[in-house]
């Protein structure tokens, strides 16, 4: 279970500290499969990133199957268990595709499991393996690649940074169906920051982070109609935002 | 062979024990086996150093001319000459390792020259080496001559990793009609060393090309110089890359030049020096490794 308490994350703009996160109290179940929406610019993927320690926050704790992590370096919460695919993914010259897969499962994995894990995102597998993670890759393959290499890391806890950023209708639809079984995997917590509604509508519960705070929460049953209401100007339903 | 020949024979031709095909293995300047095969002859010159002469028409085979120094104080140049033969398909390992555990300097200077015949495919690895507790330099100084002729190809790979307190490192190469020529060079520096890799390419022949890729990382205090010059003298195509990774103090200079004395001649370089992104490492440790364990594999990957 992750547990997010009074998180605070501010930088300073001068003078004047800029709040980033505001006071986020959030608690994960585990096996729950739940997706973060909101805003650009409202705090998500910082929250995404202080939960893996990529940022350290200015006050708040964060705990780890009550284990206190929040000053534990990103390897130590790595080992933990908790893993994190970039909403954009670091390209490394001369590190092969392959070389990354085994790097991320820890072992050495055969042509035939590498292959696997990228078949998962919707690549032609074994022309890749050889591939390196330089610019020659186009954004959509970097992230699908991405998105295998956590696959291979199968954490507890897996943390997806927007991960339908930049990739094309047809590898999403195949995105869909491998978060379909990431979800039905009890094993498994899933959190996800996204703006699909295909993937929110996967979500066992949502939370809706607006301006550094958590604006709503709630099953995904009854949150993503009435965000979907949000959207659509002729819906009658009173929101329930704000 | 003793444990620190093999250590070094390892390190410098991958071998673990004496070759397969032809080979000369030399040690502190003197020769310690030589073989030559039906296709492949290697004789001493009389002014010192080696010939190898491959007969046209020779496909698969392989030439190792390692060097090892393991006494203090050896300091030697060689000539070696190469004629690779019209139509063969070859393989030449060479390379240096200097195990210098005095405090006298150890130097290995080297003039390789390689004449191949059209058609001709040569693949040339050269591993450069250094190791030892004493106090003496490790100094290596090696200069390479390619004559290509036409529709012939040459892939050479150079490496020095590790241990080589100073190096200067000249190549240059001349092509002929549709002749192809790829130079791959790795390095790294480390503590007080000293590298500069000096390349003159004339691409003269019609439909030559050119490909030097120039991959280097430098650490601590180290010093490096680069200096690829590709030289279009007819209608040909040729690309030049250097990139470099910069940590500590060390300094690094990159100076890729292109010339082009014909209006056919399509020449590119590229140049970049920078250092290891805060983003990969931390890419590599949500993967559990160490920042120590991650930047190993990023230079590692890097120089593969």
């Amino acid at each position: 279970m992750l547990e997010i308490k009074n998180l605070c994350f501010a930088v300073k703009e001068g003078e004047t500290p800029l709040d980033i996160i505001n006071d986020v109290s959030i608690t994960v179940p585990d096996g729950k499969f739940i997706v973060i929406t909101g805003p650009n610019g409202g705090g998500k993927s910082t929250l995404a990133r202080l939960i893996m320690g990529l940022e350290r926050p200015t006050s708040g704790k964060i705990l780890y199957n009550g284990t206190d992590i929040t000053d534990m370096s990103v390897t130590e919460r790595a080992k933990l268990g908790i893993g994190y695919a970039f909403q954009q993914p670091p390209r490394f010259k001369g590190l092969t595709v392959r070389k990354i897969l085994s790097i991320a499962a820890g072992k050495t994995l055969s042509e035939k499991e590498s292959c696997a894990y990228l078949s998962r995102v919707g690549l032609c597998s074994a022309e890749y393996l050889k591939r390196e993670l330089d610019s020659s890759l186009s954004g959509g393959e970097m992230k699908r690649i991405e998105i295998a290499t956590l696959m291979a890391r199968k954490p507890e806890l897996a943390i997806f940074d927007e991960p339908e950023a930049g990739i094309d209708l047809w590898s999403f639809s195949m995105l869909v169906e491998t978060f379909k079984q990431m979800q039905k995997e009890a094993s498994r917590t899933t959190v996800i920051i996204s703006h699909q509604e295909r993937i929110m509508s996967l979500a066992d519960e949502m939370i809706v982070i607006a301006d550094g705070k958590v604006k709503s929460k709630g099953s995904g049953k009854d949150m993503l109609p009435q965000l979907m209401c949000e959207f659509s100007p002729c819906c009658g339903i009173k929101m329930p935002i704000d | 062979m003793e444990k620190i020949d093999k250590e070094l024979l390892q390190q410098v031709a991958g071998l673990h024990e004496i070759p397969v095909g032809a080979y000369n293995i030399r040690k502190n300047g003197k020769s310690e086996g030589r073989k030559s095969t039906e296709n492949i002859e290697i004789t001493s010159k009389e002014e010192g150093g080696l010939e190898i002469r491959i007969k046209p028409g020779t496909k698969n085979e392989s030439v190792h001319i390692p060097v090892i120094i393991t006494e203090t104080g050896v300091q030697e140049m060689v000539y070696n000459d190469f004629y690779v033969g019209e139509n063969s398909d070859v393989l030449i390992v060479a390379g240096c390792g200097i195990h210098n555990s005095g405090d006298k300097t150890s130097k290995h200077d080297g003039l390789h020259r390689f004449f191949i015949g059209k058609n001709a495919h040569l693949r040339y690895v050269e591993k450069h080496y250094g190791e030892g507790e004493g106090t003496g330099e490790r100094i290596m100084n090696p200069s390479t001559e390619v004559t290509i002729e036409e529709n012939a190809v040459c892939e050479m790979e150079m490496v020095q990793i590790k241990g080589v307190n100073s190096s200067k490192r000249k190549t240059e190469a001349r092509l002929g009609k549709n002749a192809k020529l790829t130079v791959t060079e790795r390095l790294m520096t480390h503590g007080k060393q000293f590298v500069q890799s000096d390349m003159d390419i004339y691409l003269d022949g019609e439909g030559s090309s050119a490909q030097i890729i120039s991959r280097s990382v430098g650490k601590d205090d180290s010093k490096q110089v680069f200096n690829p010059v590709a030289i279009g003298n007819n209608a040909c195509r040729a690309h030049i890359q250097c990139d470099s990774i910069i940590m500590d103090n060390a300094n690094i200079r990159s100076i890729p030049e292109i010339a082009a004395n014909h209006r056919d001649a399509q020449i590119v370089h590229e140049a970049a020096i920078g250092r290891i992104n805060g983003d990969q490492i931390l890419k590599l440790q949500t993967l559990g490794l160490t920042p120590e364990k991650a930047e190993k594999v990023i230079i590692d990957g890097f120089l593969r």
